[in-house]
Protein backbone atom coordinates (compact mmCIF):
# COMPACT_ATOMS: atom_id res chain seq x y z
CA UNK A 1 0.00 0.00 0.00
CA UNK A 2 1.31 3.42 -0.81
CA UNK A 3 0.93 6.35 1.51
CA UNK A 4 -1.27 8.57 -0.59
CA UNK A 5 -3.59 11.02 1.09
CA UNK A 6 -6.54 9.59 2.94
CA UNK A 7 -9.11 11.05 0.61
CA UNK A 8 -9.44 13.01 -2.59
CA UNK A 9 -9.66 16.73 -3.02
CA UNK A 10 -7.55 19.69 -4.02
CA UNK A 11 -6.27 22.30 -1.60
CA UNK A 12 -7.66 20.48 1.33
CA UNK A 13 -6.27 20.70 4.79
CA UNK A 14 -4.44 17.60 5.90
CA UNK A 15 -5.87 18.05 9.37
CA UNK A 16 -8.77 20.17 10.47
CA UNK A 17 -10.28 20.59 13.95
CA UNK A 18 -13.65 22.26 14.16
CA UNK A 19 -15.02 23.24 17.58
CA UNK A 20 -13.46 20.17 19.16
CA UNK A 21 -14.06 19.70 22.86
CA UNK A 22 -12.88 16.98 25.16
CA UNK A 23 -13.29 16.63 28.88
CA UNK A 24 -12.14 13.77 31.06
CA UNK A 25 -14.05 12.73 34.16
CA UNK A 26 -13.02 14.47 37.39
CA UNK A 27 -11.15 17.26 35.62
CA UNK A 28 -11.68 20.91 36.51
CA UNK A 29 -11.06 22.25 33.00
CA UNK A 30 -11.44 20.81 29.52
CA UNK A 31 -8.50 18.92 28.08
CA UNK A 32 -9.43 20.49 24.75
CA UNK A 33 -11.72 23.51 24.85
CA UNK A 34 -13.27 24.50 21.54
CA UNK A 35 -10.20 23.87 19.44
CA UNK A 36 -10.24 25.11 15.86
CA UNK A 37 -7.24 24.64 13.64
CA UNK A 38 -6.38 23.92 10.04
CA UNK A 39 -3.11 22.29 9.09
CA UNK A 40 -1.98 22.30 5.47
CA UNK A 41 -0.52 19.27 3.78
CA UNK A 42 3.28 19.19 4.01
CA UNK A 43 3.41 21.38 7.08
CA UNK A 44 5.64 20.58 10.06
CA UNK A 45 3.54 21.72 12.99
CA UNK A 46 5.07 21.76 16.44
CA UNK A 47 2.83 21.88 19.50
CA UNK A 48 4.18 23.67 22.53
CA UNK A 49 2.67 24.01 25.96
CA UNK A 50 3.15 23.16 29.59
CA UNK A 51 2.41 19.78 31.10
CA UNK A 52 -1.27 18.84 31.12
CA UNK A 53 -2.35 21.48 28.59
CA UNK A 54 -3.78 18.88 26.20
CA UNK A 55 -1.01 18.19 23.70
CA UNK A 56 -1.21 14.42 23.91
CA UNK A 57 -5.00 14.62 23.90
CA UNK A 58 -4.82 16.65 20.67
CA UNK A 59 -2.63 13.97 19.07
CA UNK A 60 -4.75 11.05 20.24
CA UNK A 61 -7.89 12.64 18.85
CA UNK A 62 -6.35 12.50 15.38
CA UNK A 63 -5.82 8.74 15.37
CA UNK A 64 -9.07 8.16 17.24
CA UNK A 65 -7.57 6.84 20.45
CA UNK A 66 -9.78 9.50 22.02
CA UNK A 67 -13.19 10.52 20.79
CA UNK A 68 -14.28 14.17 20.82
CA UNK A 69 -17.20 15.07 23.09
CA UNK A 70 -18.12 17.71 20.57
CA UNK A 71 -17.02 18.94 17.15
CA UNK A 72 -15.44 17.42 14.09
CA UNK A 73 -11.98 16.34 13.02
CA UNK A 74 -11.26 15.99 9.31
CA UNK A 75 -8.25 14.49 7.59
CA UNK A 76 -7.96 15.56 3.97
CA UNK A 77 -11.52 16.79 4.13
CA UNK A 78 -12.99 13.55 5.45
CA UNK A 79 -14.60 13.39 8.87
CA UNK A 80 -12.68 10.67 10.71
CA UNK A 81 -15.78 9.70 12.65
CA UNK A 82 -17.01 8.09 9.44
CA UNK A 83 -13.89 6.06 8.73
CA UNK A 84 -12.78 2.70 10.00
CA UNK A 85 -10.45 3.49 12.93
CA UNK A 86 -8.07 0.60 12.24
CA UNK A 87 -7.60 1.48 8.57
CA UNK A 88 -7.31 5.16 9.48
CA UNK A 89 -4.51 4.46 11.98
CA UNK A 90 -2.54 2.42 9.45
CA UNK A 91 -2.16 5.58 7.41
CA UNK A 92 -0.96 7.64 10.34
CA UNK A 93 2.54 7.24 11.73
CA UNK A 94 2.52 7.39 15.52
CA UNK A 95 5.42 7.86 17.91
CA UNK A 96 4.12 7.73 21.47
CA UNK A 97 5.40 9.75 24.39
CA UNK A 98 6.92 6.76 26.21
CA UNK A 99 8.63 5.27 23.11
CA UNK A 100 6.42 2.15 23.25
CA UNK A 101 8.67 -0.35 21.48
CA UNK A 102 7.44 -3.91 21.91
CA UNK A 103 9.92 -5.49 24.34
CA UNK A 104 9.44 -9.04 23.03
CA UNK A 105 10.35 -8.08 19.47
CA UNK A 106 13.73 -7.22 18.00
CA UNK A 107 14.40 -3.86 16.41
CA UNK A 108 13.69 -5.37 12.98
CA UNK A 109 10.46 -6.97 14.15
CA UNK A 110 9.32 -3.74 15.74
CA UNK A 111 9.87 -1.86 12.52
CA UNK A 112 8.17 -4.63 10.55
CA UNK A 113 5.00 -4.49 12.65
CA UNK A 114 2.90 -2.42 10.27
CA UNK A 115 4.40 -3.84 7.06
CA UNK A 116 3.52 -7.34 8.28
CA UNK A 117 -0.02 -6.30 9.08
CA UNK A 118 -0.23 -4.77 5.62
CA UNK A 119 1.08 -8.10 4.26
CA UNK A 120 4.08 -6.72 2.41
CA UNK A 121 6.25 -9.39 0.83
CA UNK A 122 9.47 -10.44 2.53
CA UNK A 123 11.96 -8.53 0.41
CA UNK A 124 9.95 -5.34 0.64
CA UNK A 125 9.88 -5.67 4.45
CA UNK A 126 13.61 -6.38 4.61
CA UNK A 127 14.38 -3.39 2.41
CA UNK A 128 12.10 -1.22 4.49
CA UNK A 129 13.86 -2.20 7.73
CA UNK A 130 17.27 -1.56 6.19
CA UNK A 131 16.24 1.77 4.74
CA UNK A 132 14.57 3.02 7.92
CA UNK A 133 17.52 2.08 10.15
CA UNK A 134 19.85 3.96 7.84
CA UNK A 135 17.48 6.90 7.83
CA UNK A 136 17.66 7.22 11.62
CA UNK A 137 21.43 6.58 11.58
CA UNK A 138 21.51 3.16 13.19
CA UNK A 139 23.76 0.58 11.54
CA UNK A 140 21.39 -2.21 10.42
CA UNK A 141 24.02 -4.91 10.91
CA UNK A 142 24.62 -3.89 14.47
CA UNK A 143 21.09 -3.06 15.59
CA UNK A 144 18.47 -5.01 13.69
CA UNK A 145 18.51 -8.11 15.88
CA UNK A 146 18.77 -6.36 19.23
CA UNK A 147 15.92 -6.17 21.68
CA UNK A 148 14.73 -2.77 22.94
CA UNK A 149 16.19 -3.50 26.38
CA UNK A 150 19.63 -3.63 24.72
CA UNK A 151 19.34 -0.08 23.39
CA UNK A 152 19.97 3.29 24.99
CA UNK A 153 17.02 5.64 25.46
CA UNK A 154 18.04 7.67 22.43
CA UNK A 155 18.46 4.60 20.23
CA UNK A 156 15.02 3.39 21.31
CA UNK A 157 13.52 6.69 20.25
CA UNK A 158 15.21 6.39 16.88
CA UNK A 159 13.72 2.94 16.41
CA UNK A 160 10.33 4.28 17.45
CA UNK A 161 10.70 6.90 14.75
CA UNK A 162 11.77 4.30 12.17
CA UNK A 163 8.78 2.13 13.06
CA UNK A 164 6.37 5.00 12.55
CA UNK A 165 7.97 6.09 9.26
CA UNK A 166 8.34 2.75 7.51
CA UNK A 167 4.96 2.67 5.76
CA UNK A 168 5.49 6.25 4.59
CA UNK A 169 2.22 7.55 6.06
CA UNK A 170 0.79 10.86 4.83
CA UNK A 171 0.45 12.07 8.42
CA UNK A 172 2.97 11.64 11.23
CA UNK A 173 2.09 12.16 14.87
CA UNK A 174 5.11 12.55 17.13
CA UNK A 175 4.47 12.94 20.84
CA UNK A 176 7.67 14.23 22.43
CA UNK A 177 9.77 11.82 20.41
CA UNK A 178 13.04 13.22 21.74
CA UNK A 179 11.91 13.51 25.34
CA UNK A 180 14.68 11.61 27.09
CA UNK A 181 17.67 12.53 25.00
CA UNK A 182 20.73 14.56 25.86
CA UNK A 183 21.34 17.91 24.19
CA UNK A 184 23.85 16.77 21.56
CA UNK A 185 21.94 13.70 20.39
CA UNK A 186 18.77 15.73 20.47
CA UNK A 187 20.31 18.26 18.16
CA UNK A 188 21.32 15.49 15.75
CA UNK A 189 17.89 13.91 15.81
CA UNK A 190 16.27 17.29 15.26
CA UNK A 191 18.36 17.81 12.16
CA UNK A 192 17.56 14.33 10.95
CA UNK A 193 13.82 14.65 11.38
CA UNK A 194 13.91 18.01 9.66
CA UNK A 195 15.73 16.44 6.74
CA UNK A 196 13.36 13.45 6.64
CA UNK A 197 10.37 15.76 6.60
CA UNK A 198 11.84 17.97 3.91
CA UNK A 199 12.39 14.93 1.68
CA UNK A 200 8.94 13.47 2.23
CA UNK A 201 6.72 16.57 2.20
CA UNK A 202 4.30 14.71 4.46
CA UNK A 203 2.37 16.40 7.25
CA UNK A 204 4.09 16.22 10.62
CA UNK A 205 2.58 17.07 14.00
CA UNK A 206 5.22 17.18 16.67
CA UNK A 207 4.67 17.72 20.40
CA UNK A 208 7.41 19.18 22.54
CA UNK A 209 8.03 20.89 25.87
CA UNK A 210 11.06 22.64 24.50
CA UNK A 211 10.46 26.07 22.99
CA UNK A 212 13.75 26.06 21.10
CA UNK A 213 12.86 22.73 19.54
CA UNK A 214 9.38 24.00 18.65
CA UNK A 215 10.70 27.12 16.94
CA UNK A 216 13.56 25.34 15.21
CA UNK A 217 11.56 22.50 13.71
CA UNK A 218 8.15 23.97 13.07
CA UNK A 219 7.03 25.56 9.85
CA UNK A 220 4.10 26.46 12.09
CA UNK A 221 3.82 26.40 15.86
CA UNK A 222 0.75 25.75 17.98
CA UNK A 223 0.95 27.21 21.46
CA UNK A 224 -1.45 25.64 23.91
CA UNK A 225 -2.54 26.49 27.41
CA UNK A 226 -5.16 24.66 29.47
CA UNK A 227 -6.95 23.10 26.53
CA UNK A 228 -6.93 26.25 24.38
CA UNK A 229 -4.87 27.06 21.34
CA UNK A 230 -3.39 30.44 22.21
CA UNK A 231 -1.53 31.07 18.99
CA UNK A 232 -1.03 29.22 15.73
CA UNK A 233 1.53 30.87 13.50
CA UNK A 234 4.97 30.56 11.94
CA UNK A 235 7.94 30.70 14.34
CA UNK A 236 8.89 34.13 12.99
CA UNK A 237 5.42 35.50 13.58
CA UNK A 238 5.36 34.11 17.10
CA UNK A 239 8.64 35.78 17.98
CA UNK A 240 7.67 39.08 16.36
CA UNK A 241 4.03 39.19 17.37
CA UNK A 242 3.40 37.11 20.46
CA UNK A 243 -0.36 37.33 20.85
CA UNK A 244 -0.67 37.37 24.62
CA UNK A 245 1.16 37.28 27.94
CA UNK A 246 1.40 33.53 28.04
CA UNK A 247 3.36 33.51 24.78
CA UNK A 248 5.49 36.45 25.92
CA UNK A 249 6.35 34.57 29.11
CA UNK A 250 7.28 31.51 27.05
CA UNK A 251 9.56 33.62 24.87
CA UNK A 252 11.21 35.06 27.97
CA UNK A 253 12.23 31.56 29.00
CA UNK A 254 13.82 31.24 25.57
CA UNK A 255 15.96 34.30 26.20
CA UNK A 256 17.00 32.96 29.56
CA UNK A 257 17.92 29.66 27.94
CA UNK A 258 19.89 31.43 25.25
CA UNK A 259 21.77 33.57 27.75
CA UNK A 260 22.49 30.51 29.76
CA UNK A 261 23.89 28.73 26.76
CA UNK A 262 26.04 31.71 25.84
CA UNK A 263 27.25 32.18 29.41
CA UNK A 264 27.95 28.49 29.67
CA UNK A 265 30.00 28.51 26.49
CA UNK A 266 32.05 31.38 27.80
CA UNK A 267 33.31 29.54 30.85
CA UNK B 1 14.43 -52.68 45.29
CA UNK B 2 15.08 -52.70 41.56
CA UNK B 3 14.09 -56.35 41.46
CA UNK B 4 10.77 -55.54 43.04
CA UNK B 5 10.15 -52.90 40.39
CA UNK B 6 11.03 -55.30 37.55
CA UNK B 7 8.95 -58.12 39.01
CA UNK B 8 5.94 -55.83 39.36
CA UNK B 9 6.57 -53.85 36.22
CA UNK B 10 3.05 -54.48 34.94
CA UNK B 11 1.43 -53.04 38.04
CA UNK B 12 3.69 -49.97 38.10
CA UNK B 13 3.36 -49.50 34.36
CA UNK B 14 -0.42 -49.63 34.39
CA UNK B 15 -0.62 -47.28 37.37
CA UNK B 16 1.74 -44.81 35.72
CA UNK B 17 -0.19 -44.83 32.47
CA UNK B 18 -3.48 -44.38 34.30
CA UNK B 19 -1.94 -41.52 36.22
CA UNK B 20 -0.59 -39.89 33.08
CA UNK B 21 -4.00 -40.22 31.46
CA UNK B 22 -5.74 -38.45 34.34
CA UNK B 23 -3.15 -35.65 34.38
CA UNK B 24 -3.15 -35.19 30.60
CA UNK B 25 -6.93 -35.11 30.24
CA UNK B 26 -7.24 -32.82 33.25
CA UNK B 27 -4.65 -30.42 31.91
CA UNK B 28 -6.16 -30.30 28.45
CA UNK B 29 -9.62 -29.53 29.80
CA UNK B 30 -8.25 -27.14 32.44
CA UNK B 31 -6.27 -25.06 29.98
CA UNK B 32 -9.20 -24.92 27.58
CA UNK B 33 -11.66 -23.95 30.29
CA UNK B 34 -9.39 -21.34 31.84
CA UNK B 35 -8.74 -19.83 28.41
CA UNK B 36 -12.45 -19.44 27.78
CA UNK B 37 -13.05 -18.13 31.31
CA UNK B 38 -10.25 -15.59 31.17
CA UNK B 39 -11.33 -14.44 27.73
CA UNK B 40 -14.74 -13.70 29.21
CA UNK B 41 -13.37 -12.21 32.43
CA UNK B 42 -11.01 -9.84 30.60
CA UNK B 43 -14.12 -8.45 28.93
CA UNK B 44 -16.25 -8.30 32.06
CA UNK B 45 -13.62 -6.85 34.36
CA UNK B 46 -15.77 -6.44 37.44
CA UNK B 47 -16.29 -10.20 37.70
CA UNK B 48 -12.55 -10.89 37.78
CA UNK B 49 -12.08 -10.60 41.53
CA UNK B 50 -15.25 -12.53 42.28
CA UNK B 51 -14.17 -15.39 40.01
CA UNK B 52 -10.68 -15.56 41.50
CA UNK B 53 -12.17 -15.57 44.99
CA UNK B 54 -14.59 -18.35 44.09
CA UNK B 55 -11.86 -20.56 42.67
CA UNK B 56 -9.49 -19.83 45.52
CA UNK B 57 -12.24 -20.94 47.91
CA UNK B 58 -12.61 -24.16 45.95
CA UNK B 59 -8.84 -24.58 45.89
CA UNK B 60 -8.75 -24.40 49.68
CA UNK B 61 -11.15 -27.35 50.13
CA UNK B 62 -9.10 -30.43 51.11
CA UNK B 63 -8.98 -32.78 48.13
CA UNK B 64 -10.21 -35.80 50.07
CA UNK B 65 -13.31 -33.83 51.07
CA UNK B 66 -13.97 -32.57 47.55
CA UNK B 67 -13.62 -36.08 46.08
CA UNK B 68 -16.04 -37.36 48.69
CA UNK B 69 -18.46 -34.53 47.98
CA UNK B 70 -18.47 -35.36 44.27
CA UNK B 71 -19.28 -39.04 44.72
CA UNK B 72 -23.05 -38.50 45.16
CA UNK B 73 -23.05 -36.24 42.11
CA UNK B 74 -20.83 -38.12 39.69
CA UNK B 75 -20.17 -41.48 41.28
CA UNK B 76 -16.76 -43.14 41.48
CA UNK B 77 -14.13 -43.32 38.78
CA UNK B 78 -11.55 -41.32 36.93
CA UNK B 79 -13.97 -38.87 35.30
CA UNK B 80 -14.94 -37.61 38.73
CA UNK B 81 -11.24 -37.18 39.45
CA UNK B 82 -10.79 -35.20 36.25
CA UNK B 83 -13.63 -32.86 37.18
CA UNK B 84 -12.30 -32.21 40.68
CA UNK B 85 -8.74 -31.68 39.46
CA UNK B 86 -9.96 -29.33 36.74
CA UNK B 87 -11.76 -27.29 39.36
CA UNK B 88 -8.59 -27.03 41.42
CA UNK B 89 -6.55 -25.97 38.42
CA UNK B 90 -8.83 -23.09 37.59
CA UNK B 91 -7.47 -21.11 40.50
CA UNK B 92 -3.83 -21.61 39.51
CA UNK B 93 -4.43 -21.03 35.81
CA UNK B 94 -6.88 -18.14 35.99
CA UNK B 95 -4.84 -16.26 38.52
CA UNK B 96 -1.73 -16.45 36.34
CA UNK B 97 -3.44 -15.81 33.02
CA UNK B 98 -5.30 -12.77 34.33
CA UNK B 99 -2.38 -11.28 36.19
CA UNK B 100 -0.14 -11.91 33.19
CA UNK B 101 -2.54 -10.24 30.79
CA UNK B 102 -3.32 -7.36 33.13
CA UNK B 103 0.30 -6.62 33.92
CA UNK B 104 1.11 -5.74 30.32
CA UNK B 105 1.77 -1.99 30.15
CA UNK B 106 -1.44 -0.21 29.10
CA UNK B 107 0.59 2.37 27.17
CA UNK B 108 2.07 -0.40 25.08
CA UNK B 109 -1.37 -1.75 24.23
CA UNK B 110 -2.52 1.74 23.36
CA UNK B 111 0.54 2.19 21.15
CA UNK B 112 -0.30 -1.06 19.36
CA UNK B 113 -3.87 0.09 18.81
CA UNK B 114 -2.69 3.52 17.71
CA UNK B 115 -0.40 1.97 15.11
CA UNK B 116 -3.36 0.25 13.49
CA UNK B 117 -3.64 -3.20 15.03
CA UNK B 118 -7.09 -4.71 15.41
CA UNK B 119 -8.13 -5.74 18.92
CA UNK B 120 -7.37 -9.34 17.99
CA UNK B 121 -3.89 -8.41 16.75
CA UNK B 122 -3.19 -6.41 19.91
CA UNK B 123 -4.03 -9.48 22.00
CA UNK B 124 -2.24 -12.09 19.89
CA UNK B 125 0.83 -10.08 18.88
CA UNK B 126 1.48 -8.00 21.96
CA UNK B 127 -0.52 -8.90 25.05
CA UNK B 128 -0.33 -12.71 24.89
CA UNK B 129 3.38 -12.95 24.06
CA UNK B 130 4.20 -10.59 26.92
CA UNK B 131 1.95 -12.50 29.35
CA UNK B 132 3.32 -15.81 28.09
CA UNK B 133 5.96 -16.47 30.79
CA UNK B 134 3.42 -15.88 33.56
CA UNK B 135 0.87 -18.13 31.86
CA UNK B 136 3.44 -20.92 31.38
CA UNK B 137 4.38 -20.61 35.06
CA UNK B 138 0.71 -21.15 35.91
CA UNK B 139 0.53 -24.25 33.73
CA UNK B 140 3.68 -25.60 35.34
CA UNK B 141 2.12 -25.15 38.78
CA UNK B 142 -1.03 -26.86 37.57
CA UNK B 143 0.97 -29.85 36.31
CA UNK B 144 2.71 -30.32 39.64
CA UNK B 145 -0.46 -29.83 41.63
CA UNK B 146 -2.51 -32.16 39.42
CA UNK B 147 0.07 -34.92 39.50
CA UNK B 148 0.19 -34.73 43.29
CA UNK B 149 -3.50 -34.46 44.03
CA UNK B 150 -4.33 -37.16 41.45
CA UNK B 151 -2.80 -39.72 43.84
CA UNK B 152 -5.57 -38.94 46.33
CA UNK B 153 -8.09 -39.72 43.59
CA UNK B 154 -7.29 -43.42 44.09
CA UNK B 155 -9.73 -43.28 47.00
CA UNK B 156 -12.59 -42.85 44.53
CA UNK B 157 -11.33 -45.66 42.31
CA UNK B 158 -9.76 -43.39 39.75
CA UNK B 159 -6.70 -45.63 39.46
CA UNK B 160 -3.22 -44.26 38.95
CA UNK B 161 -0.18 -44.19 41.21
CA UNK B 162 -2.37 -43.39 44.21
CA UNK B 163 -3.59 -46.99 44.10
CA UNK B 164 -0.03 -48.22 44.51
CA UNK B 165 0.68 -45.74 47.30
CA UNK B 166 -2.50 -46.51 49.25
CA UNK B 167 -1.99 -50.25 48.92
CA UNK B 168 1.61 -49.82 50.02
CA UNK B 169 0.43 -47.94 53.09
CA UNK B 170 -2.19 -50.56 53.93
CA UNK B 171 0.21 -53.46 53.64
CA UNK B 172 3.22 -51.60 55.02
CA UNK B 173 5.06 -52.25 51.74
CA UNK B 174 7.89 -49.72 51.60
CA UNK B 175 8.82 -50.65 48.02
CA UNK B 176 5.42 -49.67 46.73
CA UNK B 177 5.50 -46.36 48.57
CA UNK B 178 9.01 -45.44 47.43
CA UNK B 179 8.48 -46.49 43.80
CA UNK B 180 5.09 -44.79 43.69
CA UNK B 181 6.69 -41.56 44.86
CA UNK B 182 9.59 -41.82 42.44
CA UNK B 183 7.22 -42.43 39.52
CA UNK B 184 5.18 -39.35 40.51
CA UNK B 185 8.33 -37.26 40.38
CA UNK B 186 9.30 -38.80 37.03
CA UNK B 187 5.87 -37.93 35.64
CA UNK B 188 6.28 -34.30 36.72
CA UNK B 189 9.70 -34.20 35.08
CA UNK B 190 8.43 -35.66 31.83
CA UNK B 191 5.49 -33.28 31.73
CA UNK B 192 7.76 -30.36 32.48
CA UNK B 193 9.97 -31.37 29.59
CA UNK B 194 6.98 -31.63 27.27
CA UNK B 195 5.82 -28.21 28.44
CA UNK B 196 9.22 -26.72 27.68
CA UNK B 197 9.07 -28.13 24.17
CA UNK B 198 5.60 -26.72 23.60
CA UNK B 199 6.76 -23.40 25.04
CA UNK B 200 9.69 -23.21 22.66
CA UNK B 201 7.50 -24.08 19.66
CA UNK B 202 4.92 -21.48 20.57
CA UNK B 203 7.53 -18.82 21.17
CA UNK B 204 9.10 -19.45 17.80
CA UNK B 205 5.68 -19.40 16.16
CA UNK B 206 4.78 -16.10 17.78
CA UNK B 207 7.68 -14.07 16.40
N1 LIG C 1 -7.14 9.02 29.65
C1 LIG C 1 -7.31 10.08 30.46
N2 LIG C 1 -8.17 10.00 31.50
C2 LIG C 1 -8.36 11.05 32.32
N3 LIG C 1 -7.73 12.23 32.20
C3 LIG C 1 -6.86 12.37 31.18
C4 LIG C 1 -6.60 11.30 30.27
N4 LIG C 1 -5.68 11.73 29.37
C5 LIG C 1 -5.39 13.00 29.71
N5 LIG C 1 -6.09 13.39 30.79
C6 LIG C 1 -6.04 14.72 31.41
O1 LIG C 1 -6.19 15.69 30.40
C7 LIG C 1 -5.29 16.77 30.57
C8 LIG C 1 -4.45 16.93 29.35
O2 LIG C 1 -3.61 15.78 29.25
P1 LIG C 1 -2.56 15.58 28.10
O3 LIG C 1 -2.01 14.21 28.26
O4 LIG C 1 -3.17 15.90 26.81
O5 LIG C 1 -1.47 16.65 28.49
P2 LIG C 1 -0.09 16.98 27.78
O6 LIG C 1 -0.18 18.37 27.30
O7 LIG C 1 0.25 15.93 26.80
O8 LIG C 1 0.91 16.93 29.01
P3 LIG C 1 2.43 16.40 29.06
O9 LIG C 1 3.26 17.49 28.51
O10 LIG C 1 2.66 16.21 30.51
O11 LIG C 1 2.50 15.13 28.29
C9 LIG C 1 -4.50 16.47 31.84
O12 LIG C 1 -5.04 17.19 32.89
C10 LIG C 1 -4.69 14.98 32.04
O13 LIG C 1 -4.70 14.67 33.42
MG1 LIG D 1 1.69 14.44 26.68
Amino acid sequence: MTGGPLGKGENMNAVEFEHVKKQFPRMGYMALDDVNVQINEGEFVTILGSSGCGKTTFIKMINRLYKPDFGHIRLFGKDIQNSNPVLLRRKIGYVIQQVGLFPHMTVAENIATIPRILKWDKTKIENGIEEMLQLVSLDPKEFRDRYPAQLSGGQQQRVGLARALVANPPIMLLDEPFGAIDAINRENLQNEIKRIHAQSRKTYIFVTHDIREALKLGTKVIIMNKGHIIQYASPKEIINNPCDNFVIDLLKTLNIQNNYVIDGAGI
Amino acid sequence: MINYFIKNFDMFGTATLEHLWIVAVTLAISVLLSTVLSYALLRVKYLEDAAIQLFSAIYSIPSLALFALMIPVMGLGNMTAVVVLTLYNQFLLLRNILSGMNSVDKNLLEAATGMGMTNFQVVTRVQLPLAFPTIIAGIRLAIISTTGIATIAACINAGGLGTVLFSGMRTMNVYKIVWGTILCAVIVLIEDLLLKMVERKLRRGAC
